[in-house]
């Protein structure tokens, strides 16, 4: 075969476990909330129900047909892109979760763009400066901020900042966006708290990927060739610890999309993780299945793409 | 006499330990070298040889720090200069060539990037003229295609252009010297000497000062004009070349020197049996690695390797790096099931894989690894180490395993209060050793020995060889030895397999070994090793097509 097709080829076979796995996990979905207890039809119906009426609503529900059949119809309309309807309210999952989504992902962004390059830079330069007052200062400070629970971050956050100081709203939703200045200091406080969850995490990985290459003879070579600090570790370093960084960043940036149930609650931002916690109350099984899947897609795309780089950033495989 | 290029003056280089204990490293060490000379820094490992070259370029190693004394280099006091000013010397006034170019060159750039990095760093030219200059170092060195090398990454050519490449890199910005760290011992023999010929010729041709560090005095034969002899961070003896070799006044030169006299194999005869059957027989052996298709695996090793070992006689196996040596090993060990032919370990089948073996099969034949740093549990004390096969072999417990614990440190000559201790805490020699108690822990009659001497020092590697030889008399035990280093396999084998892509291409007598080899890839492995001789090199006369043929280029 010939070798410029090689890294192709990887990606492509990454891609497709990729795939395979999202089946996997939908197979897993599915039959882990079909496992939740309690029966929608009972809930909704409320305690008075007959009986007969609760099993005519199964019918009409399409709930007593056979597990592996519904499994199989609600793949094939996921692939579709329909996600099915709320047994609660009747909506389609799709509308209920348009919203929710976008304002996940947006919370998401705008957090990722704040943290990933100070936690990118703060990383490396402990690196490079390992030892010295910067990287130790940095080393205490993430393991503090590791240490400490986000509710408390965000508690702490509101108390700071809302209520002493009066610099910023408490709640982020419904908060008035119009300008620039608004948006800003709307999205500042769950923006840092989440960013400080996630940094700490990508700093420390960071910091040991470039270290573990600053150790390689070849590194040691760019120093006795008469290179900088600043040279050797973003020209001869960095280059080589990709892949673990990418690895580590994607890892703590999964958490952005599913993980922020704490954050949302207590800013009340209206994102998706609260949006499945409150299907899990009412048994909306459609809502919380689609949920559920958002948050594997957006992990395993995450990760997917870090392998990619590892693999597309790996020069024995260039030609 | 002219101004000398390198004063250095009573140079002492200190280390923090981990424990924080301060050690002395380089202790007072002094020596000048004049302009386009040659200089030698032969010692074994921890004779402070790297050390003090780095110095040279105002570099230390981490924990290191040159505690006193004066580095003068083209009258610049480098020992005085400011860490920035002193990264401006590196690659102009002198450039360094490394131990191992595979891993000084970083895999994810462009060898034409890196080799002319320096005129980048310290913006000596632009970049076409750099390439131009490159290309012609190329040439000097007698790389292949000069023009387009520079293209590939490093792990797109083989070790010894790499190593040539490695000096292209350090002569670029035009150093007034240049230090050479062991820089052909990575290297297979055959592979050595042209890298060494390229060495000198550019450097006579650029009338260069060089420091060439090297434990190997061989090596250093061929290309020093002055050897300087360390020991423990201290000068034992500076002389010429011709003069150390043939009039060497230090003891411990005399002892380096004897190292490479030739040590004639006695055989070792246990009592006559009546049937002498043979302790291991290998019949058209045939392994590789990879996924295995239609019976065969996708990357084959060894092809149809037949020979037999008698009982306590030594069969050598040599050849170089990818000739299968180690992969026969580990075949045999069980390790890698072959997927063809047997093995008879005693008049015995042995299935191919090790769990199908019965624990009396294991017992018999052990293997005693090359590298005993990785291949001793650093976590676990030497009495846990020899302790664990013990137990397993023999079903020894408490004083009973204590006690054998102790015989078996004895047995190789180590004091029974080294059981306490773990590996980090022993010398490579010790660790090596016990590498060997372990082995003989089990009461093996067959040892696979695979490069146990190739990371030790000579003087070291000469003892373990004794006590091999003891213990074989003491024991009545046979080894096998894999090793790429002829001298040593005639010193202890009696019959030799000469290896060359997994094939075993003659079997002959050790004794009669020089003498007699027919295969022209013996010869051509016999006539490259490198002779106490300053004139070995500049004689030597090889068919290069015979090179071109076999060698690992």
């Amino acid at each position: 075969m010939p070798k410029s097709l090689l890294p192709w080829i990887l990606v492509s076979q990454r891609l497709g476990i990729a795939l395979l796995t999202l089946v996997i996990v939908s197979f897993a979905v599915f039959f882990a909330t079909e496992l939740l207890p309690g029966d929608v039809a009972e809930i909704l119906l409320g305690q008075a129900a007959t009986p007969e009426a609760v099993a005519g609503l199964r019918t009409a529900m399409g709930l007593d047909e056979p597990a592996m059949h519904r499994f199989v119809g609600w793949l094939v309309g996921l692939a579709g892109g329909d996600m099915g309807t709320s047994y609660v309210n009747k909506m389609a999952v799709s509308d209920l979760m348009g919203g929710r989504l976008v304002n996940s992902l947006r919370l998401a962004a705008v957090t990722t763009l704040v943290s990933v390059p100070i936690a990118l830079a703060l990383g490396i330069g402990a690196a490079m400066w390992k030892g010295s007052m910067f990287d130790r200062v940095v080393s205490v400070a993430t393991i503090s901020v590791i240490s400490v629970p986000e509710f408390m971050v965000a508690t702490l956050a509101v108390l700071i900042f809302a209520v002493w100081l009066g610099w910023l709203p408490a709640l982020a939703y419904g908060a008035n966006v119009d300008s620039w200045g608004a948006m800003l200091r709307a999205y500042a406080m769950p923006v840092i708290t989440l960013s400080f969850v996630v940094s700490a995490q990508m700093i420390r990985m960071t910091r040991a990927a470039v270290i573990e290459t600053i150790n390689t003879p070849y590194v040691e070579m760019a120093l006795l060739k008469g290179a900088s600090r600043r040279r050797m570790v973003l020209g001869h370093a960095l280059p080589n610890a990709l892949g673990p960084i990418a690895n580590a960043v994607a890892l703590s940036l999964s958490y952005l999309v599913g993980g922020v149930i704490i954050v949302e609650t207590i800013f009340n931002y209206p994102g998706v993780a609260k949006l499945m916690v409150d299907a899990v109350a009412t048994r909306d099984l459609p809502l919380i299945q689609s949920c559920a899947m958002i948050f594997c897609v957006s992990y395993l795309s995450l990760i997917t793409l870090a392998d990619l780089i590892a693999i597309l950033s790996n020069p024995r495989l260039r030609r | 006499m002219t101004q000398p290029l390198v004063t250095v003056n009573d140079l002492r280089i200190g280390a923090v330990t981990d424990a924080g204990r301060k050690v002395e490293i380089i202790r007072g060490v002094s020596f000048e070298i004049a302009p386009g000379e040659i200089v030698a820094l032969i010692g074994e490992s921890g004779s402070g040889k790297t050390t003090i070259a780095l110095s040279l370029m105002g570099y230390t190693r981490t924990g290191c720090s040159i505690t006193g004394g004066q580095i003068t280099l083209d009258q610049t006091d480098v020992t005085a200069l400011s860490e920035r000013k002193r990264a401006a010397l590196r690659g102009t006034e002198v450039s360094y060539v490394p131990q191992s170019a595979a891993a000084a060159f970083n895999p994810s750039k462009r060898i034409m990037d890196q080799v002319i990095e320096i005129t980048a760093i310290h913006e000596l030219m632009p970049k076409a003229e750099a390439e131009a200059k490159a290309v012609d170092l190329f040439r000097a060195l007698a790389l292949p295609d000069p023009e387009h090398i520079g293209h590939r990454y490093p792990h797109q050519v083989s070790g010894g252009q790499l190593q040539r490449l490695s000096a292209a890199m350090a002569l670029i910005g035009g150093p007034k010297l240049v230090i050479f760290d062991e820089p052909t011992t990575a290297l297979d023999v055959t592979t050595q000497i042209e890298v060494l010929r390229a060495f000198k010729s550019v450097m006579q041709q650029g009338g260069m000062a060089g420091v060439y560090v090297s434990h190997d005095l061989a090596v250093v034969a061929q290309i020093a004009d002055r050897i300087i002899v360390l020991k423990g961070g201290e000068i034992q003896e500076t002389g010429t070349t011709e003069q150390i070799l043939t009039h060497p006044a230090h003891p411990y030169t005399r002892q380096l020197l004897a190292a490479f006299e030739p040590v004639p194999h006695v055989s070792f005869q246990p009592e006559a049996k009546a049937v002498p059957k043979p302790i291991l027989e290998v019949i058209h052996l045939h392994a590789g690695y990879g996924a295995i298709r239609k019976g065969e695996p996708e990357i084959k090793i060894l092809k149809d390797v037949n020979f037999s070992l008698e009982r306590g006689r030594n069969l050598g196996v040599i050849g170089e790096s990818g000739s299968g040596k180690s992969t026969l090993a580990r075949a045999i060990a069980g390790i890698l099931p072959p997927y063809q032919g047997g093995i008879l370990l005693d008049g015995q089948e042995l299935r191919g894989d090790l769990k199908r073996r019965s624990k009396e099969q294991l017992r018999k034949a052990q293997i005693v690894f090359q590298l005993a740093d990785t291949a001793l549990n650093p976590a676990h004390s030497i009495e846990q180490i020899l302790g664990r096969p013990l137990a397993f072999y023999h079903g020894l417990k408490g004083a009973a395993r204590e006690a054998r614990v102790k015989e078996l440190l004895d047995m190789v000559r180590l004091p029974a209060n080294l059981r306490h201790r773990l590996p980090g805490e022993l010398s490579g020699g010790q660790k090596q050793r016990i590498n060997l108690a372990r082995a003989l822990a089990a009461e093996p009659e067959l040892i696979l020995c695979d490069e146990i001497t190739s990371a030790l020092d000579t003087v070291v590697a000469a003892a373990i060889l004794d006590l091999l030889k003891e213990l074989q008399r003491e024991l009545s035990l046979s080894y096998m030895f894999i090793s790429h280093d002829l001298s040593t396999v005639e010193a202890i084998c009696d019959d030799v397999l000469v290896m060359l892509k997994g094939e075993v291409v003659e079997a002959l007598p050790a004794a009669r070994m020089s003498a007699e080899a027919q295969h022209p890839y013996s010869r051509l492995l016999i006539s490259s090793i490198p002779q106490l001789d300053t004139g070995w090199l500049a004689q030597l006369e090889q068919d290069l097509t015979l090179v071109a043929q076999f060698a690992n280029r």
